[in-house]
């Protein structure tokens, strides 16, 4: 794959950034994993060559390879987000029904998602905003409920500063209790059964202000918090 | 013996559609949509249709000439946030639009194609999505009750298809179209290619020609099959 090998630690770069590229030391090698729209799909760019992953798309292709620009598209192969990619050596095609089997009978390791809300039980909002925004779920519902390990990465407060890290979601839910660990761009918080739990900080954020942009309590480790 | 020649004009094969015919048509974005199907469909003002397809293509695109033409009722879809003008037909309701998850609606197609009645899952439980839905339990789970879908007529888009109908398909335009070409009552291709019988290796058929019923050819493969610069 064409990447850029990420030895930096990030922390030169903006919070995003350092949120998309901690979030793709989740992926362990030999891993097959599904990378969402938007976000999520930037994490590709932050492992190193040559690391051995599989990446599924819901579209019908495991294998993806990198990206290619218009004029060496192929008119024929896309990634769900529409995006054109390319095959490795030892990528598969085949047709939907296939495609959300794998999912659905545990051959995803990992899928990395957005979210509008994510709550302390581990719910999961990401599809749809009643009155605003409602063009349906794709195969999202299906990622987050049957992926072995369910990611989450976001910013952790909404354009207008409010906390997308709840107490409970008030959106339509996309799943129940499945989220694992979400990346922000301030955190890692992780959901335990006593609730988020703060594992990392974005280096420069303090814990009070992770705190106050988080819609619950944050619990905290009893070792200083490590930085990224 | 040899194997019947399905080869149809298109506008023949479009021409027996049927106002308010339930028609599943094929392709995830660009890859796999029968474009030249569509526009045929449009052009012979076919109406009151049930359209089932993964998305809405984008504004100008595919299936935006049948909804902007208005002759969609009802969209069965997995996501149409790509294009606008679906989503005003939706929101002023001048189309009815029911959402599936995306492998849901695929297991439903295949099912359809399979002579099933149903399928059973736990895919949306506890979502929108299961409002309405008929749940049963079985081995101590609740399950959705997820009826089978058949259409009407399929529109199938395929790479190359020899005059009985057995096809292969290329990359990401595979897609919902085996599936499609599986669970309609009568099945209409497209290929990018017509060959003669013997000229697909028996063992890279994907789709057998028994599953398929009309094999159209195309006259050129225009732009709106292209790579699209955004």
């Amino acid at each position: 794959m064409a990447l850029l090998d990420d030895n930096s630690g990030g922390k030169s770069q903006d919070p995003r950034t350092r949120m998309v590229a901690r979030a793709a030391q989740e992926i362990a090698p030999g891993m097959v994993v599904n990378l969402g729209i938007g976000l999520p799909t930037k994490v590709i760019d932050h492992l190193p060559a040559g690391f051995p992953v599989c990446l599924h798309t819901e579209n019908g292709m495991t294998g993806i390879g990198p990206t290619l620009p218009f004029e060496d598209a192929d008119r024929n192969l896309i990634d769900a987000g529409g995006a054109y990619v390319s095959p490795l050596p030892g990528t598969a095609y085949f047709d939907s029904a296939v495609s959300f089997a794998l999912v659905r009978s545990g051959r995803l390791d990992l899928t990395m998602l957005g979210a509008f809300e994510v709550a302390e039980n581990g719910d999961l909002a990401n599809w749809k905003i009643p009155g605003k925004f409602s063009p349906g779920a794709g195969g999202a519902i299906e990622l987050a409920q049957k992926a072995r390990r369910v990611v989450v990465l976001t910013t952790h407060t909404d354009r207008k500063g409010n906390p997308k890290l709840l107490q409970s979601c008030t959106l339509p839910l996309t799943a129940t209790g499945r989220v694992a660990r979400i990346f922000t761009d301030m955190a890692v918080v992780d959901v335990t059964p006593c609730g988020f739990a703060l594992v990392e900080l974005i280096d420069g954020v303090t814990v009070k202000e992770v705190q106050e942009a988080t819609g619950a309590t944050l619990h905290l480790p009893d070792h200083d918090i490590p930085t990224f | 013996m040899s194997l019947p020649d399905k080869t149809t004009p298109m506008e023949e094969a479009v021409a027996a559609i049927s106002d308010g015919a339930v028609v599943m048509v094929g392709g995830f974005g660009v890859p796999g949509t029968p474009f030249t199907l569509i526009h045929e469909l449009v052009r012979q003002g076919k109406r009151d249709l049930t359209v089932i397809k993964n998305d809405a293509n984008e504004a100008g695109m595919g299936i935006d000439h049948l909804i902007s033409a208005g002759l969609v009722r009802k969209l069965v879809v997995t996501h149409l946030g790509l294009n606008a003008n679906a989503i005003s037909a939706m929101n002023e309701g001048r189309m009815e639009v029911e959402f599936c998850a995306q492998g849901i609606l695929a297991e439903r197609i295949r099912a359809g194609g399979a002579g099933l009645q149903a399928i059973l899952t736990d895919i949306g439980l506890d979502t929108e999505l299961a409002a309405g839905k008929q749940v049963i339990e079985m081995d101590g789970k609740r399950l959705l009750v997820e009826p089978a879908i058949r259409a009407d007529v399929a529109l199938i888009h395929a790479d190359q298809a020899d005059p009985f109908g057995n096809l292969t398909y290329l990359a990401t335009a595979r897609n919902f179209n085996p599936i499609m070409a599986m669970a309609a009552d009568r099945v209409i291709v497209e290929p990018e290619q017509i060959v003669p019988l013997g000229g697909i290796d028996p063992n890279a058929v994907e789709t057998p020609g028994v599953f398929v019923d009309q094999v159209c050819p195309l006259v050129s493969i225009g732009e709106e099959y292209g790579v699209v610069r955004r």
